[in-house]
């Protein structure tokens, strides 16, 4: 791991894998919305409804993931002072927070027919929508300081402390559900999963990813450019004027 | 063309099923063009800056 | 343990003599409290219904708004960095810190509720029920509230940004707390909810200074 830690190192393995990872996307996401719209049966209860699911399982999952990678990532930034890990918790943050973003709606456009609302408080959801706010917490603070060194060391705490929050946050909240159950709920995931609805969603859920790959490819470069830029400029300017107090 | 009507139709469930599809279309679509327009842009100011100094760059 | 009983002491003594700071968070306790059966209907029935999750809420919201005391005028007068720089370990003075808070803070807070309770109309069960359940929550608000407090040092708006990243981390322990006087107004057993309530708070005395700690630093670095 430590030999990915070379920003230049990461670069060239990068540039070999974006296409890759575009082409893996292109391709799961294309097969995956044939085998989704067309090639799938609807539910015998559901009805066509349970479309929406290859659509809304794959993002809850992927909200899930880039939490845990972003905090894996800030835990290694922390621990080893890695910029390319730095980056990629950067990176991150708004895919993660788009994924959540996308499970929410989806989800919402799910439980109206299914549950007849737009929004109930299952435990689900209740625990996707913390989660939703936990990303804007961290995009947040990341971009509250104007030394950006800062912001990304303050995120990187708020990451970790984050994940190990998670699931006390997600243990209480199932606890307060069985509580307060609303009357009969369908759940989303109620049927049981056939192999020909399993098919689209794993090709969903794999196309989502190599989305995210590369993505994160792509936010990681632009990041990099943005702190030589940085420096660059800085350099410039302490060419020209006193060097600018250190924080 | 009534197999593409009752396609669109969703089995009457039309208003759930494609605003679903739209809005992940949409968001993830909408992401990743600003992040590919974002990286383009950094990169040539970058590659700017760099031919502007000559001296060894960062 | 010189540290923390030195920085608990210097903690007190500044909340002592700027004074007021622990009746201005009372009072905006009281006030909110006050606002919900102007905003709900004075009905007794919905009132005592919602009533522990009113208070609950409004102590949330207290602890939160004080949280900028913990560290803001050490930050700008630099003697965050002496207590950074000093010999006793960071994660004791945040310890200490953080106790103060509590102590300044949340005390009068638990104080304060029983009153509120009777305004609201709790039954005596739930309002003794709900003591524990502050005195056990409150403490745990401090302990993560300092991580947050320090994460937004010199942040901008960080009064704003300090409650996005606080009350997420809060969830837990609102849930717990309320649960515990709901079991107890249904007279159901209130025993398991307040446990969780004390593991939550031994959770978070044994890991929450580690990271504040961290935050001080990254803060002043």
């Amino acid at each position: 791991m430590h030999r990915f830690a070379n920003p230049t190192r990461f670069v060239r393995l990068a540039g070999r894998v974006q296409p890759w990872a575009a082409a893996l996307a292109l391709l799961c996401l294309g097969a995956g919305l044939y085998f989704a719209l067309f090639s799938s049966p609807p539910d015998y209860q559901q009805g066509e409804t349970v479309r929406i699911m290859y659509v809304h399982v794959p993002a809850a999952w992927m909200a899930m993931f880039c939490y845990v990678v972003m905090a894996a990532a800030s835990a290694s930034s922390l621990i080893w002072r890695h910029r390319v890990a730095d980056l990629a918790a950067k990176a991150t943050a708004p895919v993660g927070a788009a994924f959540t973003l996308l499970a929410l709606v989806t989800g919402s456009l799910w439980g109206k027919p299914m549950w007849g609302t737009w929004w109930v408080w299952d435990a689900r959801l209740t625990s996707v929508l913390i989660l939703f706010f936990l990303y804007l917490g961290y995009i947040a603070l990341q971009n509250a300081f104007d030394d950006p060194a800062r912001g990304a060391r303050a995120a990187a705490i708020l990451a970790v402390v984050g994940v190990i929050n998670v699931p006390i946050i997600k243990f209480s909240v199932d606890w307060w559900n069985t509580l307060h159950q609303p009357a009969s709920l369908t759940r989303l995931d109620g049927p049981a999963i056939h192999s020909s609805m399993l098919t689209p969603l794993l090709l969903m859920a794999l196309g989502y990813t190599a989305l995210y790959v590369w993505l994160a490819i792509i936010r990681m470069r632009a990041e990099l450019a943005e702190t030589k830029i940085r420096a660059i400029r800085y350099r410039q300017a302490s060419g020209t004027a006193p060097a600018p107090q250190e924080s | 063309m009534e197999a593409i009507q009752s396609f669109l139709n969703m089995g009457g469930y039309a208003a759930f099923v494609w605003p679903a599809y739209g809005a992940t279309a949409l968001v993830l679509a909408g992401l990743s063009a600003m992040s590919v327009v974002r990286m383009r842009a950094n990169e040539r100011a970058l590659a700017e800056l760099r031919g502007a100094d000559d001296e060894e760059d960062a | 343990m010189r540290g923390f009983t030195d920085t608990l002491r210097r903690e007190l003594r500044l909340a002592l003599r700027q004074g007021g700071d622990s009746l201005l968070v009372v009072m905006f306790f009281v006030l909110v409290v006050v606002l919900f059966p102007l905003g709900a209907g004075p009905e007794p029935g919905i009132l005592s219904r919602i009533g522990a999750g009113i208070i609950w809420i409004s102590a949330l919201l207290a602890a939160m708004l004080s949280m900028d005391r913990l560290y803001q005028s050490d930050f700008e007068d630099g003697s965050l960095e002496l207590l950074v720089l000093s010999p006793a370990p960071l994660e004791i003075v945040v310890l200490a810190k953080a106790a103060a808070h509590w102590l300044t803070t949340g005390l009068p807070l638990i104080v304060a509720s029983p009153l509120l309770g009777l305004l609201l109309n709790l039954e005596a069960e739930g309002i003794g029920v709900m003591l524990v359940s502050l005195t056990l929550g409150t403490p745990a608000l401090s302990l993560v509230g300092a991580i947050a407090a320090a994460l937004v040092l010199g942040a901008r708006r960080g009064g704003v940004l300090i409650s996005l990243l606080i009350l997420p981390l809060f969830i837990p322990i609102l849930i717990f707390g309320v649960g515990a006087v709901d079991a107890a107004l249904l007279e159901l057993t209130y025993r398991p909810q307040l446990m969780v309530l004390g593991a939550l708070l031994l959770l978070a005395a044994a890991l929450s200074p580690w990271a504040a700690a961290a935050a001080v630093r990254q803060a002043v670095a």
